[in-house]
């Protein structure tokens, strides 16, 4: 064994680079659409609906997402039912995203001002209406900073599906520095790559943000 | 307050209603009615409950006990259409609450798109008309934003005449303006009072009210304490209304 790092091994890396991002996609869209639901069954006129979905949410905040990872993968085997580790992992991420993008998106909502509501109640829209064509345009642009902030902690997360055996970059990494035993360079390469795929996103979040600071003043198009 | 239902029903009328915020009881029964045509004013200290009581009218707020008849809609029962009261009556807020990611277009074209199903078309030529209406036919493109607090309390009166209301409320429209903004808005209402609009207004423009209403009704402590004739603000009857109109009223 040992041997030199070559190109097979940084095609391996790359090869695990991929599956990160197929995972923060399956994550992002997954729990983005299901967080969407969260979002609105928090801020339901059914009192149940808020409920159920807070307490969702609470149970989701307070639990490691280590901890779900191993429920979905070892927990879920040990009652019988088998799941590959993509699933796994895709499940529990999803879980987990949609448990915090409710939150973002909920907050980005209620801070939509009330006499926003109410005009759009005294034109008589109905409140699909208001939701779609008042309230979320304008959450969405309250809303774009911080989710775009969280893309990158979900990038990073991703490294923790490697613990149920779903080889991503950090499971890669893991098998290529079993074989070569330079754990250095290998997980320095390993840095890098998440940094070279976060730090676009943490620039357009800043940039966003510093958008939105403006946009509080005027919103307009000059 | 007695308000005989002459043959024509009254487009708004309250009848002894009352409405508690937790343990404060804001409007303790109330009653007044609003014919086809009048314009209505409500004067009161802060606090009195004049606001609360318009915003009962357009059910922002639930109310306790009593009945309330708008445009044929029983508002007081839960099962009341919201949206087809909402159709009869336009609401103008002191915040002018105008939707800030809209063209003043879009948000005077919105509603009669979406609730009414308008033609683009037509809502765009229903724009430029309410817009003429309030004189701001310039500023069709133009965001909120870009516009004067004085001239977004026009647009949003104009984004509520687009719905063709039975009945228009007035929430203290002027009082988040400067003293020089405030003459345009108030051309703007005296206008559509001229035009045979009925019109209720919570107002602290006592000269405005004076001018412009048929009926004043003075609130204190959550009733109605004296109505009358736009005369009333110069000859009180009662010692309260005295006082109030006595108390920093002389602006106009």
């Amino acid at each position: 064994m040992g041997g030199h790092l070559n190109v097979n091994h940084l095609l391996f890396l790359g090869h695990g680079a991929l599956w990160t991002i197929g995972l923060s996609l399956i994550a992002l869209i997954g729990g983005g659409i299901a967080g969407f639901a969260i979002a609105l069954a928090r801020i339901s006129p059914h009192k149940s609906v808020r409920l159920l979905s807070a307490t969702y949410v609470q149970l989701i905040q307070g639990t490691p997402l280590l901890v779900i990872l191993f429920l979905g993968y070892f927990g879920l085997a040990a009652i019988g039912l088998k799941v590959s580790p993509l699933a796994a992992a895709g499940a529990s991420l999803t879980l987990y995203v949609a448990a915090y993008l409710g939150e973002i998106w909920r907050g980005s909502i209620q801070s939509v001002p009330k006499p926003q509501w109410e005009a759009a109640e005294g034109l008589a829209l109905s409140r699909t209406q208001r939701m779609m064509k008042v309230i979320l345009p304008q959450a969405i642009r309250i809303a774009t900073p911080p989710t775009v902030g969280f893309m990158v902690q979900i990038i990073k997360n991703t490294s923790l599906a490697s613990v149920v055996g779903f080889v991503e970059l950090m499971r890669s990494g893991q098998i290529v520095n079993n074989s070569l035993f330079e754990p250095f360079a290998i997980y320095a390469i390993i840095a890098v790559v998440y940094f070279a795929m976060c730090y676009p996103l943490s620039l357009l979040s800043q940039r966003l943000e510093r958008r939105m600071g403006r946009g509080m003043v005027n919103l307009a198009p000059a | 307050m007695q308000q005989n239902a002459s043959p024509p029903a009254p487009i708004v009328s309250l009848r002894d209603v009352q409405k508690s915020f937790g343990s404060l009881r804001v409007l303790d029964g109330v009653s007044f009615a609003v014919e086809r045509g009048e314009v209505l004013a409500i004067i009161g200290r802060s606090g009195s409950g004049k606001s609360t009581a318009l915003r009962c009218i357009d059910r922002f707020e639930k109310v306790d006990r009593g009945e309330i008849v708008v445009c044929g809609h029983r508002v007081d029962l839960p099962n009341v259409d919201l949206r087809a009261l909402r159709q009869d009556v336009g609401i103008v807020f002191q915040s002018y609450n105008l939707f800030p990611h809209l063209t003043i277009e879009q948000n005077i074209t919105l509603a009669p798109r979406s609730v009414k199903r308008m033609a683009a078309s037509q809502t765009r030529e229903l724009a430029h008309k309410v817009l003429a209406q309030v004189g701001l036919e310039e500023k069709v493109h133009a965001y909120p934003e870009q516009l004067s607090g004085g001239q977004q309390q026009r647009a949003a009166i104009a984004r509520s005449l687009a719905m063709q209301p039975k009945v228009m409320l007035f929430d203290e429209v002027t009082s988040a303006l400067d003293p020089e903004l405030t003459g345009e808005v108030l051309k703007v209402i005296e206008q559509l009072a001229a035009d045979g609009m009925t019109m209720v207004m919570v107002t602290h423009e006592m000269g405005f009210a004076k001018s412009i209403a048929d009926r004043i009704v003075f609130m204190h402590r959550g009733k109605v304490h004296e109505t009358g004739p736009a005369s009333i603000l110069t000859s009180p009857k009662t010692p309260e209304l005295a006082q109030f109109v006595g108390t920093g009223n002389l602006k106009s």
